[in-house]
């Protein structure tokens, strides 16, 4: 079978030519492709796991086209970056739909409470919608998750969601953002990265993580 | 905390960015993918690409469009004009926007935004309201379609919510008495839309200065301003625009 460096999962959902254009940019000569072929996945380097729209919706894709074996043989083996809801899905459980996740981490996926304020009392939107500022942890270790290398701290990401996770393990998360509650915006174990923002429509941010992660050796 | 966007909005005919007053008298602006690149150098949060072409001939054109700007800007792209079905937003997403906005088919066929939102996801569908102050009705504004040329009776706050309640992610209202008239927004209508509604508003119509984009923020409770022809002719940059806004309060990413 034909060597792939980045397969881009496609299980149906969301801005898949926007997710593979975002990582062609930075390949720099390493294969990309866009495939909802377990084979494929299983054969290639690395891997991206991204989804957009409702999570039941994305399980019930995924489980469509045979994917759960292949998502989690690469999430326990190689490198791995989940994107949005390609990192709920990560979890044990979302409120979304009362859903079971693919449980390789422990914790849920819960809703923005009704009727958030900021701390001037203006009524904040839900989906949180934009740019807002991503805080790097850098869990008890003195030097923030590789896939952060050239991106300073505080550094704005475009966010779209309704729903974000809730680790039950401290130690796995590697962003955060404030809306108007610090909530888990990136998470890190062993070979796994995700985040809950954008990386691919993240501008010149996004595209200097997303190449991080191209030449990631975790 | 999460920054106001700034949306440069490019209306696309025959390949061309175009912009009219009142959506009439259309000038040439230049090439899509020249001046959506440009907006992103210059740190637009967002671009909004109208395809305001009346017949249905130039819509591959569009597409080829967005498979350009999309290959070479990586910020989020919204694209509107002319979406009737389920189907036209799948081509669009497919070709690369990331968010697809619905006007008029959104009034003759309302069950589309409920397809398209449960189908895609409400994050990707913007419904654009175009709305107009009317005198001797029980409400304020009344929402028009077809380009502004045609009332529909229909109240645009209960609108707003209506659109929210079938799955809309995101509203974009333009004023009509504003549109390309430079003398700012309708900040009363965004105003009340913004109050009635969850979902995050754009407002857009009538900006002519930066002063015009920090009330939209301010009195009008927008989320995200829109802007067409302040740069489009190099009035100011998208850059000069943030910083006037931050200068005056408002959380902008620079």
């Amino acid at each position: 079978m034909q060597k792939v460096d980045i397969a881009v999962v496609d299980y149906g959902m969301g801005n898949l030519r926007s997710v593979s254009k975002a990582v062609e940019h930075v390949a720099n000569g390493k294969s990309v492709v866009v495939t909802s072929d377990p084979a494929m996945i299983q054969n290639a380097e690395r891997v991206v796991f991204p989804g957009q729209g409702a999570m039941p919706d994305c399980m019930r894709e995924l489980d469509a086209r045979n994917l759960r074996g292949a998502i989690i043989h690469a999430a326990e083996n190689k490198p791995f970056l989940g994107i949005c809801i390609g990192m709920q899905l990560l979890f044990e459980h979302s409120e979304e739909g009362d859903m079971p996740g693919l449980a390789l981490l422990k914790g849920n996926v819960k809703r923005f409470t009704e009727k958030l304020v900021d701390e001037k009392g203006i009524k904040l939107k839900v989906p949180h919608m934009g740019w807002n500022q991503v805080f790097q942890t850098t869990n008890n270790q003195k030097q923030a998750h590789p896939l952060w290398a050239d991106i300073a701290d505080a550094t704005r990401f475009y966010h779209v969601h309704s729903y974000y996770v809730a680790p039950q393990d401290n130690s796995v998360i590697a962003g955060e953002t404030a809306y108007p509650n610090r909530f888990t915006s990136a998470i890190a174990r062993d070979n796994i990265f995700a985040t809950q923002f954008h990386v691919e429509k993240s501008a010149h941010a996004g595209l200097q993580l997303l190449n991080n992660f191209v030449n990631w050796k975790p | 905390m999460l920054a106001k966007r700034i949306i440069p909005c490019l209306d696309v005919t025959a390949g061309r960015v175009v912009k009219g007053v009142n959506f009439l008298e259309l000038r040439d602006a230049g090439d899509p993918v020249e001046i959506a690149k440009r907006y992103d150098d210059q740190g637009a949060d967002e671009l909004t690409f109208l395809d305001i072409t009346a017949s249905s001939d130039n819509r591959g054109l569009l597409l080829h469009i967005i498979e350009e700007v999309a290959s070479q800007v990586f910020i989020p792209l919204t694209v509107g004009g002319g979406v009737r079905e389920v189907e036209d937003v799948r081509r669009l997403l497919n070709a690369g926007a990331d968010k697809v906005s619905i006007n008029t088919t959104a009034v003759l066929n309302p069950s589309m935004v409920r397809d398209a939102a449960a189908r895609f996801g409400s994050q990707c569908i913007v419904v654009a309201i175009d709305a107009k102050k009317v005198d001797n009705q029980a409400y304020e504004w009344e929402v028009f379609t077809h380009g502004g040329r045609k009332p529909t009776g229909l109240d645009a706050v209960k609108w707003a919510e209506y659109m929210v309640s079938l799955g809309a992610g995101e509203l974009l209202v333009t004023s009509m008495d504003r549109d390309g008239t430079k003398i700012g927004f309708n900040n009363p209508l965004n105003k009340a839309i913004s109050d009635a509604v969850e979902v995050p508003l754009i407002a857009s119509g009538g900006v002519g200065n930066l002063q015009h984009l920090v009330d939209g923020v301010t009195l009008g409770g927008a989320d995200a301003v829109l802007a067409a022809s302040i740069f489009h002719y190099g009035e100011y940059t998208v850059q000069q625009a943030k910083e006037y806004m931050q200068k005056n309060g408002i959380e902008v990413r620079l």
